[in-house]
């Protein structure tokens, strides 16, 4: 079955949101998963193939719309916010997703990534964060760790990274997540999540590069560490982790800590809630964790509602229009003072 | 003290080019607009140049914070804003030194003799008063106390004397219109309307603008009173319109005539950010515009709207323009249609903000990597900016390519009467979406190849929304045809073929030539040195001298029988305010000697400097 009866939503599969296109990543890359959950996925969204559309800018990442059987532009390196911005400001029908990674999205294009964000545009924007340069072979990236060694930081990289979790919410983006490319269901969860949000709905998925920067997550994705090192945020329980779920999120001077249940008892720990207005809190749990090597916390960390931007923006458009008429050329040309010859 | 002065016995003269000079904060602009704007009323041709400084509030006072704005009226058809002026307001010191060399000889200064202290003139760097000394011999010098006739006008309406000596532009401008016979009542209703809710405000200009009226009539300046007549313009209505004002509508009427809404992304940048404004004001048109966070993002929206349907432009500048010179070859790869306005002004760099220069042509056509050619279309007047709107979305829409539409820092705040055009005599710009499949595959099944082309090698758009015919486009080369990625070496050469091919199918009009058919002389020009070119080119046909003029409107590609004309004279001249851009392209296609005039001061040409130049060039 697929939905090529027009405009009808029929049941579709995973294969008719796939493309003819040879899939180029390198074998093992974490993107294959990315891409095969969100092809997935797809068919329970309940969307028209052909009103949705994905828009990337340049990188391993980005190379992702190629492999969607929906609309889809390749665009240029960092500026596929901008151009999705446009086209989701025109056209409020589309489903619009915004795929790249982490140096597109907060190296080169990290100006569009905060402003679209900021202005709450409706799209879904996943970044693949695997802390290096792919594409480019080998670069550190804006999310690389102090100390890093690459072929352009030989003897260890200096400036601390950008945590992309943080740096959206810093943004005040009505939607931030973390998921990662080793768990199907929760890259499915938070991709639905993402879906349904009206607005701007920005989620990290670590992502492994096998080949330049492997095992970069390892060490709080794989299956047996998992327990232990992903702090799963589920809104209105407590923020609590470990085999035993032994472990909590607690405040703690001002910002989060994490403390034994045993010690601090369970109602000293924080209660997950994604729709706090103010980001403080939000912001506190993603700062959690400095390197992927301890606790991580994983799934929404805020999803507020706010005015989209573009609704607002037609919104304007719509109100003069009532009030005052649609827009009359001639009348527009001779809207300055005129005389007769 | 004489009687009033009556406009029956007034001299007559056929044109008047008046300089209005102050500090940045004295309001020239304004006081100029408005004199413009009863001229027009008045029924006269006229041409404006309002020449400012970058900075908002340069310091008071001093000779970079001194703004100008010159206009002349005509009882017959002008094209430039004048030569010299020959009547200059100097509303202080710093104004007097910076404009006093333009004044031609014998010209009319009138002072505001209140700003000449001390402080002032030491500001404006005197060492002397030039009105006590022998500075102003040759000039005929009408000295006005007008700060302190403001006040006393003002003394009875309760405004603060700080606050009336805001209103000494009125003063001057009263003046003005006394001597140039102009309406008054234009003025005063409007001052109404500008400072509605602000009785004080509007009390004191009125005050100010009756004061600097009665002035002239009560003073004895009864031989300065000139009257001119209307010009005998080709019938119909008029408005005074500036460049970017006709710019912005005529996006609005390009967008009416293909049924495509307009999306603006725009980012702030003088001389450009009118057009940004203007379109904003006008969503009753549908139109859509936003504030980007940079000029990249500018024109990324501005794609991504194309690319969902809609009549996608983005305005700027010449730093802009480099800013979004990646996008652009983007839109070149994907074959889309939308337009960048680049109203130039002085670069490199920051250069100069606030004034004219016409020099990105050559980025224009080549500041793109690889071969990125697209169509580019500039405009003569500011009413022409109006037109060339219309042919960039015509030829964006038709072929799906992007546009790029140059004016410039002139045009875009200059203004001129614009005949208002018959809306029925604008063709409509046919737009037609993919809506099914365009090719069948191997199973007998309709597919749709992106890249599939029609006669004038434009590919379909197919716009998201539309079912069947999903589909991936970038900037990576692609197989023509199918638009799948492709690496091949010939596919590569075939589609930068086809690229420059598919500009060079843009259907564009011959060039025509004004003055002498088959001239001596050959001036070619593009942009708004179309004026001052005219006003040359006539003055030596008047003359009897053998000159013709072609004037490009469209630059890429160029009129067929450009060639054909430029061999019909043994000498080619090319005014332009760069270095030789246009020349340098006539020469590399068509091998002809044309030898650049070149002006780059951020001045436009004048009629009379170019004048010169034809006298030099036919030795006589």
């Amino acid at each position: 079955m697929s939905d090529t009866s027009e405009g009808v939503l029929q049941a579709t599969t995973r294969a008719d949101w796939q493309t003819d296109q040879e899939v180029r990543w390198c074998p093992g890359c974490g993107d294959y998963s990315i891409l095969t959950a969100l092809q997935l996925l797809m068919p329970d969204l309940e969307v028209l193939r052909e009103d949705t559309v994905f828009i990337s800018g340049i990188g391993c990442a980005a190379r992702f719309p190629y492999y969607m059987n929906t609309y889809g532009i390749h665009g240029i390196h960092g500026r596929a916010p901008a151009i999705a911005t446009g086209l989701a400001m025109s056209r409020p029908d589309l489903h619009i997703w915004v795929i790249g990674g982490d140096g597109d999205m907060l190296s080169i294009g990290g100006n569009h990534l905060i402003h679209a964000l900021r202005r709450n545009v409706d799209l879904n924007i996943l970044m693949f964060n695997n802390q290096i340069y792919g594409l480019t072979k080998g670069q550190f990236s804006p999310t690389s760790e102090v100390g890093k060694v690459t072929k352009s930081s030989p003897v260890g990289l200096i400036a601390r990274p950008f945590n992309p979790v943080s740096v959206a919410l810093g943004a005040e983006a009505t939607f931030v997540a973390r998921t990662h490319d080793m768990d199907r269901g929760h890259m499915q969860e938070t991709f639905r999540r993402a879906h349904e949000h009206p607005g701007a709905a920005f989620v990290e998925v670590l992502q492994n590069c096998n080949v330049f920067n492997d095992g970069a997550f390892a060490a709080i994705t794989k299956r047996d560490a998992r327990e232990e090192m992903l702090i799963d945020l589920r809104h209105g329980e407590p923020i609590l982790f470990g085999s035993d779920r032994q472990y909590g999120v607690i405040g703690f001077d001002g910002a989060v800590a994490i403390a034994e249940v045993a010690e601090v008892g369970l109602e000293a720990v924080l209660i997950h809630d994604e729709t706090r207005s103010d980001p403080s809190r939000a912001f506190a749990l993603s700062r959690l964790a400095e390197t992927p090597t301890t606790p991580t916390p994983i799934g929404v960390f805020r999803a507020v509602e706010h005015e989209e931007y573009g609704t607002g923006i037609r919104g304007q458009v719509d109100d003069v229009q009532s009030h005052e008429g649609l827009g009359d050329l001639d009348e527009l040309l001779h809207s300055l003072p005129t005389w007769e010859v | 003290m004489t009687e009033t002065t009556t406009a029956e016995t007034s001299n007559e003269v056929e044109r008047v080019i008046i300089r209005f000079a102050g500090d940045s904060g004295d309001g020239m602009q304004l006081t100029g607009d408005r004199f413009t704007n009863a001229s027009a009323l008045a029924g006269n041709d006229l041409s404006t140049l309002p020449d400012f400084p970058a900075e908002i509030r340069a310091p008071a006072g001093t000779l970079a914070g001194v703004s100008a704005f010159q206009v002349q009226i005509s009882d017959h058809d002008i094209t430039t804003p004048g030569d010299a002026p020959e009547v200059l307001v100097a509303m202080n010191p710093a104004a007097l030194k910076s404009e006093l060399h333009r004044l031609v000889a014998g010209g009319t200064l009138i002072i505001n003799t209140d700003t000449f202290d001390e402080r002032n003139l030491d500001k404006a760097g005197y060492d002397h008063d030039p009105l006590a000394s022998d500075d102003l011999d040759g000039y005929q010098v009408i000295r006005v106390p007008m700060t302190s006739l403001t006040k006393e006008a003002c003394k009875d309406l309760g405004v603060k004397p700080r606050d009336a000596d805001r209103s000494k532009n009125f003063f001057a401008l009263g003046l003005v219109s006394w001597m140039y016979s102009r309406p008054v009542e234009p003025t005063l209703e409007w001052i109404d309307v500008k400072f509605a809710g602000k009785d004080l405000v509007i009390g004191a200009n009125r005050a100010a603008f009756n004061a600097g009226h009665a002035f002239g009539e009560t003073a004895e300046l009864g031989d300065q009173r000139v009257v001119v007549r209307p010009a005998p313009l080709q019938p119909g209505t008029y408005t005074n319109i500036t460049g970017n004002i006709a710019l912005a509508w005529g996006l609005i009427a390009a967008s009416r005539l293909s049924g495509c809404p307009l999306f603006l992304g725009s980012y702030p940048i003088t001389p450009a950010s009118d057009i940004l404004h203007e379109l904003s004001r006008h969503k009753r048109f549908g139109v859509i515009t936003f504030q980007a966070e940079d000029e990249i993002a500018a024109i990324g929206s501005a794609l991504g709207a194309a690319y969902g349907g809609r009549l996608g432009v983005t305005a700027t500048s010449g730093p802009g323009v480099a800013l979004k010179s990646e996008t652009l070859g983007l839109a070149v790869s994907l074959e889309i249609p939308m337009i960048l306005v680049d109203i130039q002004r002085g670069g490199p760099s920051t250069g100069l903000p606030t004034k004219t220069e016409a020099s990105d042509l050559m980025l224009a056509m080549h500041g793109r990597h690889g071969e990125a050619p697209l169509p580019i279309v500039s405009a003569n007047t500011p009413a022409d900016c109006f037109y060339m709107a219309i042919e960039a979305a015509r030829i964006a829409l038709t072929h799906r390519t992007p546009v790029i539409l140059l004016s410039d820092g002139y045009l875009a705040n200059s203004s001129e009467p614009w005949l208002l055009p018959d809306l029925a005599s604008l063709a409509p710009i046919p737009v037609e979406f993919a809506t099914g499949p365009n090719q069948t595959n191997e199973d007998g099944d309709g597919v749709f190849w992106p890249y599939l082309r029609d006669d004038l090698l434009a590919r379909q758009w197919a716009v998201p929304g539309t079912p069947g015919l999903m589909h991936r486009i970038g900037g990576i080369e692609k197989e023509d045809g199918t638009g799948n990625i492709s690496y091949d070496p010939e596919n590569h050469r075939h589609m930068v073929d086809l690229r420059r091919a598919r500009v060079q199918r843009v259907e564009v009009p011959d060039a025509e030539v004004a003055g002498v058919e088959d001239p001596d002389l050959l001036m070619v020009g593009w942009g708004s040195t179309w004026g001052a070119i005219t006003g040359a080119v006539g003055r030596a046909c008047r003359a009897g001298h053998r000159v013709g003029h072609v004037h490009l409107r469209h630059l890429n590609p160029l009129p067929a029988n450009l060639d054909d004309l430029l061999g019909r004279s043994e000498k080619v001249l090319v005014p332009e305010m760069n270095l030789g851009q246009l020349s340098q392209i006539l020469r590399a296609e068509y091998l002809v000697d044309a030898r650049t005039v070149s002006k780059v001061t951020g001045q436009p040409f004048t009629a009379a400097e170019l004048d010169g130049i034809i006298r030099e060039a036919l030795d006589v």
